[in-house]
């Protein structure tokens, strides 16, 4: 599989600049929120941006080095790249779409993609789940020597969208081809790719495996973007050697580590619902009125105070949770991440 | 009782407007039997005026699309210091009296003009040729295509060339398969315009060519050179102009139904679309 790389790539957006460093050799996935300059790296991958400096390579092939000045154009990077809304060409049928990008292999990528039975049609008449197929189709039959998926899931509607994540999870899965996906939702992230970049105000905060963003996020931004609580406070050192969090109303959360950091973050499958004061000394307990409860399929989120915990819809059930209702938020103190105050995306 | 009487006063204004937009087109047709109006189809001058008037808008309208298309590209999709001035400037000629336009030409490209001694040097004397003619209609109609073609190019999807792009295909071949086709509904519609508008031209023409029977005499100024000897002549190249300019803005309102769905199956008449 080739690798792409992208050194120290520099593009002036309108009220900061991307910069990053960033290589590409399986299934990658940029987050971060709108207008962090995610698109803005698939379009300098492509060749859509020209950037500032810096120095895209595919392999040994240099397709952009500002200090000699290479550029070499889109048409001649072989880059499958599917925009956002897919960007099917109106005035053309589906099977006239996958042509464009290679003539003769318009059967295969039909076949492959399940949309023989559309080649007549226009992209006009298609859902969103067709439409994207028909642009993947295009973009591979392009023969790429890397895929680019500018947020893939956004166009769909919440049923669609699971099934397609799991058609594109086994997608990626065949295809022998570097990708790099960028998308706002940390969980499609974490099930289409192996390795996350965290990209904030152009500039790459945390990169890691899925399972690393959410056991060590990077700071405030990183935790809440991978779905934990924050809980701000100030450090506290009690007598008997633990260490701890003045929370700002007053609560104290035993913490396994005690640095100087003022946010905790403590992840919603870390926290236990219960009825009556669970008498746990190693807990950290929340009380507090149930202000939401979101069924998710078989899991149920329950909001109390500042923390949102996950628990099954069978626990809901067995403890006749409602909303209003009295009740105790507990986490172990092994449950808690101490990360640096850095919030929000200012 | 009061608003029944305010809606019939609307229909009443509605109608007056109506009945004063149509009446000299009707007036035209009825003024004398369509059988005198018909042989004058085969008088010299009518005959004379018409191909001179078909020629020169045909020269006139294939170089505005020659060189209107791309410059319309360039003023849609480069934002560069000047632009509005640039596009500004472009539209001057559709706001300028007809009559100084033709001074204008005169002074420009005239005998003694600013570019006619260079052009005497060459052999070429443009004023009162049918070249004259051409030159006329292109300078005071191109503003009409550039415009449109300006909107359509503008109305399209910035992400499609992209595509393309991305997909293997130079600037050229993205121009001609997903940009040119795209605006073609909007481009039909500009040229449709500018034709109706250098068929009609009267001032600038008659400024920088003249009047010359078969040379330089387009269909308005045969109609304004006959009215006064032989008025059926003049009708019957009316009538003609009228038929043209009906076809025209036929052509102009299926244009932008084009270019307002450009994904549907197949363009039909009137926007009326066959998918939804």
């Amino acid at each position: 599989m080739a690798t792409v790389s992208l050194e120290q790539v520099a593009v002036p957006l309108r009220t900061f600049q991307l910069c990053l460093s960033l290589s590409v050799d399986s299934t990658v996935a940029l987050i971060g929120p709108s207008g962090a300059g995610k698109s803005t790296v698939l379009n300098a991958i492509a060749g859509l941006v020209k950037p500032a400096a810096g120095r895209i390579s595919c392999d040994d092939e240099v397709w952009f080095d500002g200090e000699r000045g290479v550029f070499v154009p889109p048409e001649r990077r072989r880059v499958g790249l599917v925009f956002q809304d897919y960007a099917l060409f109106p005035h053309l049928t589906v099977r006239q779409n996958v042509e464009y990008a290679q003539r003769n292999a318009a059967d295969e990528y039909l076949d492959r993609f399940g949309i023989r039975h559309l080649e007549r049609a226009r992209p006009g008449s298609l859902s969103g789940g067709e439409r994207q197929r028909v642009a993947l189709a295009r973009a591979l039959a392009r023969d790429p020597e890397i895929l680019l998926l500018d947020e893939p899931l956004s166009a769909l509607d919440a049923h669609t969208k699971i099934e397609v994540r799991a058609e594109l999870q086994q997608l990626l899965a065949d295809l022998e081809i570097p990708t790099l996906l960028v998308t706002h939702d940390f969980e499609d992230a974490a099930a289409l790719a192996s390795h996350i970049g965290v990209l904030v105000e152009g500039e790459l905060r945390q990169t890691g495996s899925p399972a690393d963003l959410v056991a060590e996020p990077a700071d405030a931004f990183v935790a809440s973007f991978t779905g934990a609580n924050l809980l701000r406070g100030q450090p506290y050192w009690a007598s008997d050697n633990t260490s701890g969090v003045l929370l700002d109303d007053g609560t104290l959360v035993v913490t396994s580590d005690g640095d100087e950091a003022v946010m905790l973050a403590v992840y919603p499958w870390d926290i236990t619902i219960s009825t009556s004061h669970p008498d746990d000394s190693a807990m950290n307990v929340i009380p507090g009125a149930i202000s939401a409860i979101t069924e998710l399929g078989n899991r149920a989120r329950v909001t109390i105070g500042p923390l949102t915990a996950e628990i099954t819809v069978d626990s809901l059930r067995r403890l006749g949770l409602q909303v209003g209702q009295h009740a105790y938020a507990s986490f172990k103190a092994t449950g808690t991440r101490a990360v640096a105050g850095k919030g929000g995306t200012g | 009782m009061r608003r029944k009487a305010l809606a019939l006063a609307w229909i009443a204004v509605s109608l007056i407007t109506f009945a004063f937009l149509l009446l000299p087109i009707v007036a035209i047709f009825v003024h004398t039997s369509p059988g005198r109006v018909l042989d004058q189809l085969s008088n010299p001058v009518v005959k004379d005026a018409f191909v001179v008037s078909i020629k020169t808008s045909v020269i006139a309208q294939a170089l505005i699309l020659l060189f209107g298309t791309p410059t319309a590209f360039l003023l849609a999709t480069r934002r560069f210091p000047g632009h509005s001035l640039a596009v500004t400037l472009v539209e001057l000629p559709l706001v300028l009296p007809p009559a100084v336009a033709g001074l204008g030409l005169l002074a420009a490209l005239g005998r003694e003009g600013l570019l006619g001694s260079s052009l005497d040097a060459f052999g070429v004397s443009l004023p009162f040729t049918q070249t004259a003619v051409t030159v006329a209609v292109a300078y005071v109609a191109s503003p009409l295509y550039i415009r449109q073609a300006i909107a359509s190019f503008e109305a399209t999807d910035p992400q499609l060339p992209a595509a393309s792009r991305t997909l293997g295909a130079g600037p050229v071949r993205t121009f001609f398969r997903v940009v040119l086709p795209l605006a073609r509904g909007g481009l039909i519609a500009g040229l449709a315009l500018s034709f109706a508008r250098g068929l009609g031209e009267f001032g600038a023409t008659i400024m920088f060519a003249g009047s010359l029977q078969a040379v330089t005499q387009t269909l308005p100024l045969a109609i304004y050179a006959e009215f006064d000897q032989n008025f059926d002549a003049a009708l019957a190249m009316s009538g003609v102009l009228i038929l043209v300019s009906a076809a025209l803005l036929l052509t102009l309102r299926i244009g932008l139904s084009w270019q307002r769905s450009p994904s549907s199956k197949s363009p039909s008449l009137f926007g009326l679309s066959s998918s939804a």
